[in-house]
């Protein structure tokens, strides 16, 4: 038998472990190509932006001087932005998720509309904006205001909720739906006392992620009129608005050395919210992990 | 055990004979999955204020037909069904019978314990609870009644609001019997409650089995023939969908009419 040859075996065995070690290697310095470009950018961003930080950055509104500009249009703007978005994008995303999980029979149709569901996740977000224009703006003559903004954001970001409150919704133990049915309870008795208390950190978790993308996302806010210099903060949701991504984008277009500087500071205010959003949602799901 | 409760088995069921209301009366049952047909022309009746053990190998269909009879074999999407199943003299089949109603009166304790992620107060509650009662010295009573008529009261009436999961699986089982009991149902099915349980445990759910007969119709399936013979007044051998023999338990396992029945209980297959 040449697997008992000793010195085949040896070789044999250097080989496969040798091999081995290719591969890990070949696989951390993939790992370690995204880690180093994520450190450039905030290292970047960090050196560039500290320097314009400062409480009258988030207190201002924009100004035709950079050392008298600042983010609060954008910052207040985003907040409402996001209020807008989760208002609706999340009931009518939970709504979804529900019926389609618990209610739907599963049939062609709703193979059909799943299938939908997670393609619209995968398209591009300018053409949620192209769709915001037609609809909100000129049919619903929305106007390029706060409403429009919110509306065409919350239907990008409404597949991401469904998706993730569906995962969420399918991760509760059939048992104890049965449990429930075998005490006579009716669908929306056991959904809602059983299904949804269990679901409700996976959900939240999926929401909180898609406001995060919400907040970063500039391009269908361009299509749909958002401004990009403002000096009042809005009133109501028909007025006009700018969020913080905007605000960034316009200072960096804008010429002179001291733009791009401020529009880091910018990044860094965005950062931070994307991480106390995110810190978040990883804090709700490991304090509401259960394990059955 | 077993001997003592033996002869109170006997008798009980000697007097049956002369006046049995059957609570179920089930006549050319069929039971398809898609296009498996897991039951073929079950008929059976089942009496009231007895224990009948449903016994047969794996996927013999005695988990199906328990299932059947509240209609919880209906969360399986592609089920289809025929005959009837009368349910004191309904058919529960009948589209206009209320599939929750049927499902409180006949409660069902499962295979795998399972309470929800809740208080052992919840717990019990939760049954009560969904069918309108929201008193809560109306609840409390219900609670205690229902523990300690699983037999489960002493071990945890002081820690009722401590979550469900840190009981052992043994008392989360008695707990889940308390939760059924709690919904005041006539039947309760049973679904190899013992199967998932340590020796111990599963004695002491057979003692509460055994107490349960007085006021309840039970339903018991179970993979363990030697339980089936302690506990039960009559017993149902299934086969391969279809049921074989049906009689009193002593009379089952001491002189079974069919050969499959008796190749069965002494050991040649299953």
């Amino acid at each position: 038998m040449p697997l008992r040859n000793q010195d085949d075996m040896y070789k044999r065995r250097k080989r496969r472990t040798a091999k081995n070690n290719i591969f890990r290697t070949l696989f951390f310095t993939a790992t370690t190509v995204g880690l180093i470009v994520l450190a450039m950018l905030i290292y970047r961003v960090l050196s560039q932006g500290t320097g314009s930080l400062s409480w009258d950055f988030i207190r201002n509104f924009a100004a035709p001087y950079p050392d008298e500009a600042g983010l609060l249009a954008g910052i207040v703007g985003s907040l409402y932005l996001m209020g807008i978005v989760a208002i609706f994008s999340i009931v009518v995303g939970v709504s979804t998720a529900i019926y389609l999980e618990e209610y739907a029979k599963k049939g062609k149709l709703t193979t059909f509309i799943q299938m939908n569901i997670q393609n619209l996740a995968g398209v591009p977000s300018v053409v949620f904006g192209l769709l915001g224009l037609t609809f909100f703006v000129y049919v619903l003559d929305f106007g390029y205001s706060l409403l429009t903004g919110g509306l065409t954001m919350s239907l990008l970001v409404l597949p991401i909720i469904v998706v993730s409150s569906q995962e969420a919704l399918r991760s509760v133990p059939s048992e104890l739906k049965e449990a429930s049915a075998a005490m006579g309870a009716s669908k929306w008795q056991t959904i809602f006392r059983v299904v949804l208390p269990a679901a409700l950190p996976g959900m939240i978790t999926g929401s909180i992620l898609a406001l995060s993308r919400a907040i970063g996302e500039t391009a269908p806010l361009l299509v749909v009129g958002a401004a990009t210099a403002i000096y009042s903060l809005p009133d109501s949701v028909v007025d006009s608005y700018t969020v913080m991504p905007i605000q960034i984008y316009s200072w960096i277009s804008k010429p002179g050395d001291e733009w791009p500087l401020l529009a880091a500071a910018g990044i860094i205010i965005l950062l931070i919210f994307l991480l106390i959003m995110n810190t978040i949602a990883v804090l709700i799901r490991n304090k509401f992990q259960r394990r059955y | 055990m077993s001997t003592i409760a033996k002869p109170i088995v006997k008798k009980q069921s000697e007097e049956k004979t002369i006046e049995k209301d059957s609570v179920f009366g089930v006549s050319n049952l069929n039971l398809w999955y898609g296009t498996d047909q897991a039951l073929y022309d079950i008929h059976m009746d089942i009496y009231k204020n007895e224990i009948t053990a449903i016994i047969g190998p794996s996927g013999c269909g005695k988990s199906t037909f328990l299932k059947t009879l509240n209609r919880m074999v209906e969360m399986v999407p592609i089920v289809k069904t025929s005959g009837t199943i009368k349910y004191n003299d309904e058919n529960i089949f009948d589209p206009k019978y209320s599939v929750e109603d049927l499902r409180t009166r006949v409660g069902m304790v499962f295979q795998k314990p399972n309470p929800f992620p809740k208080s052992i107060y919840d717990n019990v509650a939760y049954g009560p609870r969904i069918h309108g009662i929201k008193n809560k010295k109306d609840l409390d009573t219900i609670v205690e009644k229902s523990l300690k008529d699983a037999a489960l009261w002493d071990e945890v009436k002081d820690r009722l609001h401590e979550n469900a999961y840190g009981l052992s699986g043994g008392q989360q089982q008695r707990l889940c019997i308390a939760r059924c009991l709690a919904i005041e149902p006539d039947v309760i099915l049973m679904d190899e409650p013992t199967s998932a349980l340590d020796p111990i445990s599963t004695m002491k759910v057979e003692e509460l089995v055994q107490n349960l007969r007085e006021k309840y119709s039970i339903v018991i399936v179970t993979h363990n023939m030697q339980q089936a013979a302690r506990i039960s007044d009559k017993t149902a051998f299934f086969l391969n969908g279809e049921l074989v023999e049906f009689t009193e338990t002593d009379q089952l396992f001491s002189n079974p009419a069919d050969k499959r029945t008796e190749d069965y209980i002494t050991g040649r297959f299953g």
